[in-house]
């Protein structure tokens, strides 16, 4: 790199005092570009329509504000789930967790790991396998609903389950 | 639904300065049609007067440099402008100090811009203190070779310094920020100028975006899609726009932050059950637990010193913040006021916390002296998110809500300034503030 120290800057240099330099800065160098000119563009394939077993029961189990216990409610929906997974060896379902939009998306996302983990662990025990089941979550995300009202909230506090197609 | 632009912070704060910023970001064919709307808010404290004179044969240069320095100064609410018009003052003499002073300044640039070899420039500047009577007055100066496309780094560079000089504190303008913009159900991963200026597109996807995470190098972005419908981690070289995945566990993969040493991540898998915290090398190798609780651990955040993973954990029912040793071991617990204390995020100087409060419904961005343990509430509105600290440690970027829209703001770290950093027509969240630019 060719420094040019130019007469003026050297008199700079030296009428500045002891701490007070002029400094040649690093030159700002011909970097690559900040960013690629490709950009990585993401395109998922159309959403295999999930294959639904319980259609008229329902895909989808509700919770409490900042709560991951299943209501007694959503336990013949999951225990309809458990069954058909039990029964069908080869099936493997995804748990989704969601939660609603207030406070940190970590943490929400957290939230709703811990409703499709709940949710993974009672269809364990209603006798599907381990293979068959993954628990996941998309926190904040995927809301159903997008209105900022309680009963909008409660609609995104869900856990849903979705079958892979096969 | 009001839509009423920020009307908490325009009573709480007197004096407020408006500067629109109209850019049009002709290289970014996207779903942003790009003004960048910034406000700042002042506390009214004492703005430091200063000449940032159009620099001498500053016309030579394709695009201008000075109003770039004037409006970083200008919109750091610490700096007032005292306008010179067109006249120049050029570094290789020292301006006449006492009529600057007369003008009200108490501190003026000399600059001049000098062709170089090979289509470059050189920028020379000196600062000069007009109230110093008995000392030299001059403060330092500095001189900076660039190509044109590079004007906005070179601007920022001289406001870096005119800033640092002039408060002790180092600047902050010659950095870049991540955020995620969002527009009807597309995503994208953007990377800007810490003005807003300069946006390009890392990344677009259908799918959200979150987390996005520097290396700290400023080379690469960690951050969480859900491209494949559950989360996954992936490490992207913004120079190549090349990806890959870090993890992806069996289960939910999220949060990540860098060690100090840019060699390792901690991460949050759920692969054993309940989200927990990993350590993981860059290339995704050798995850290992770091921590077990039988609740939540998540959002964890390194110390500057490498030493201690900051995290959110509900282990005592209510989300708090504890630390840890990053070589494991037992768990302190950081906060105790209040039901809802997550995200901590420390300052790249060691010595503060910033992290979101849930208080009375609204969720603030709050910062604790990490010496006293002392809290100081910053932001007031009902949805801030997302704190993220400046190099200098001294600015903290944040998300906020306004009639509904996800907008990006920065505060002192002493609460005194605030700024709204806006592309309109967009919901913009998950900023990131990079470290300072190479």
């Amino acid at each position: 790199m060719k420094k040019l120290l130019l007469p003026s800057i050297v008199v700079l240099a030296l009428a500045a005092c002891a701490t007070e330099q002029a400094v040649e800065a690093p030159p700002v160098e011909d970097a690559p570009p900040k960013t690629s000119t490709t950009i990585p563009t993401i395109t998922t394939p159309s959403r295999t329509s999930p294959i639904d077993p319980l259609d008229r029961a329902g895909n989808s189990v509700y919770f409490d504000y900042d709560s991951y216990v299943i209501r007694s409610e959503a336990r013949p929906l999951i225990d309809a789930h458990a069954k058909r997974l039990a029964q069908e060896p080869g099936r493997k379902v995804t748990v989704q967790g969601n939660a609603d939009e207030r406070g940190s998306r970590e943490y929400n996302l957290a939230l709703g790991q811990k409703r499709a983990e709940a949710v993974r662990r009672a269809l364990r025990l209603l006798g599907a396998r381990d293979a068959q089941i993954e628990a996941v979550s998309l926190g904040e995300e995927h809301p159903a609903c997008t209105e900022a009202s309680e009963s909008c909230y409660a609609q995104n506090r869900r856990g849903d389950f979705v079958y892979l197609g096969r | 639904m009001t839509k009423a632009p920020c009307p908490r912070l325009s009573h709480i704060f007197s004096g407020i300065v408006r500067l629109l910023y109209l850019a049009f970001l002709a290289c970014v064919p996207t779903i942003v049609h790009a003004d960048i709307d910034i406000t700042v808010t002042g506390s009214g404290a004492k703005l430091f007067p200063v000449i940032i004179p159009v620099f001498e044969n500053e016309a030579s240069l394709p695009n201008a440099i000075s109003e770039i320095v004037r409006a970083d100064l200008e919109r750091s609410g610490r700096f007032s402008l005292v306008d010179l018009g067109p006249l120049t003052l050029p570094e290789s003499k020292t301006p006449d100090l006492a009529a600057m002073a007369s003008r009200g300044a108490d501190a003026v640039l000399a600059a001049s811009v000098l062709p170089a070899s090979g289509g470059r420039f050189e920028i020379r500047f000196r600062l000069f203190d007009t109230t110093r009577k008995d000392s030299n007055p001059e403060l330092g100066g500095m001189l900076l070779h660039m190509s044109p496309a590079q004007h906005r780094l070179a601007a920022h560079r001289i406001a870096d310094f005119i800033y640092e000089k002039l408060t002790g504190i180092p600047g902050y303008f010659a950095t870049r920020i991540a955020y995620v913009v969002k527009s009807g159900s597309r995503y994208e991963l953007q990377i800007a100028d810490s003005d807003g200026m300069n946006a390009q597109t890392a990344l677009r996807s259908p799918e959200s975006i979150i987390s996005p995470a520097w290396s700290p190098n400023g080379e690469q972005l960690a951050y969480v899609s859900f491209e494949a419908r559950k989360p996954i981690i992936y490490i992207h070289t913004l120079a190549t726009g090349q990806r890959k995945v870090l993890a992806n566990f069996k289960g939910s993969n999220s949060a990540p932050a860098w060690a100090p040493d840019g060699k390792r991540l901690a991460v949050v898998l759920t692969k054993d059950g309940l989200s927990q915290i990993y350590l993981i090398n860059a290339d995704g190798s050798g995850a290992r637990r770091l921590l077990t609780s039988s609740g939540i651990d998540t959002e964890p955040a390194w110390s500057p010193d490498g030493n201690w993973i900051y995290f959110t954990s509900d282990r005592s029912g209510d989300p708090q913040i504890y630390r840890a040793p990053a070589t494991g071991g037992n768990a302190e617990r950081v906060t105790f006021e209040g039901v809802y204390n997550v995200t901590p995020r420390p300052s790249p100087d060691g010595t503060k916390l910033a992290f979101l409060t849930r208080h009375e419904g609204r969720f603030r961005v709050a910062v604790m002296d990490l010496a006293s343990r002392q809290i100081m509430p910053l932001t007031d509105s009902a949805r801030d998110e997302s704190p993220s600290f400046a190099p200098n440690s001294n600015m903290i970027l944040y998300a906020t809500d306004i009639g509904g829209r996800g907008m990006l703001s920065a505060t002192s770290a002493d609460g005194s300034v605030r700024q709204r950093l806006s592309i309109q027509a967009a919901d913009v969240r998950e900023p990131a503030w990079g470290p300072l630019q190479k």
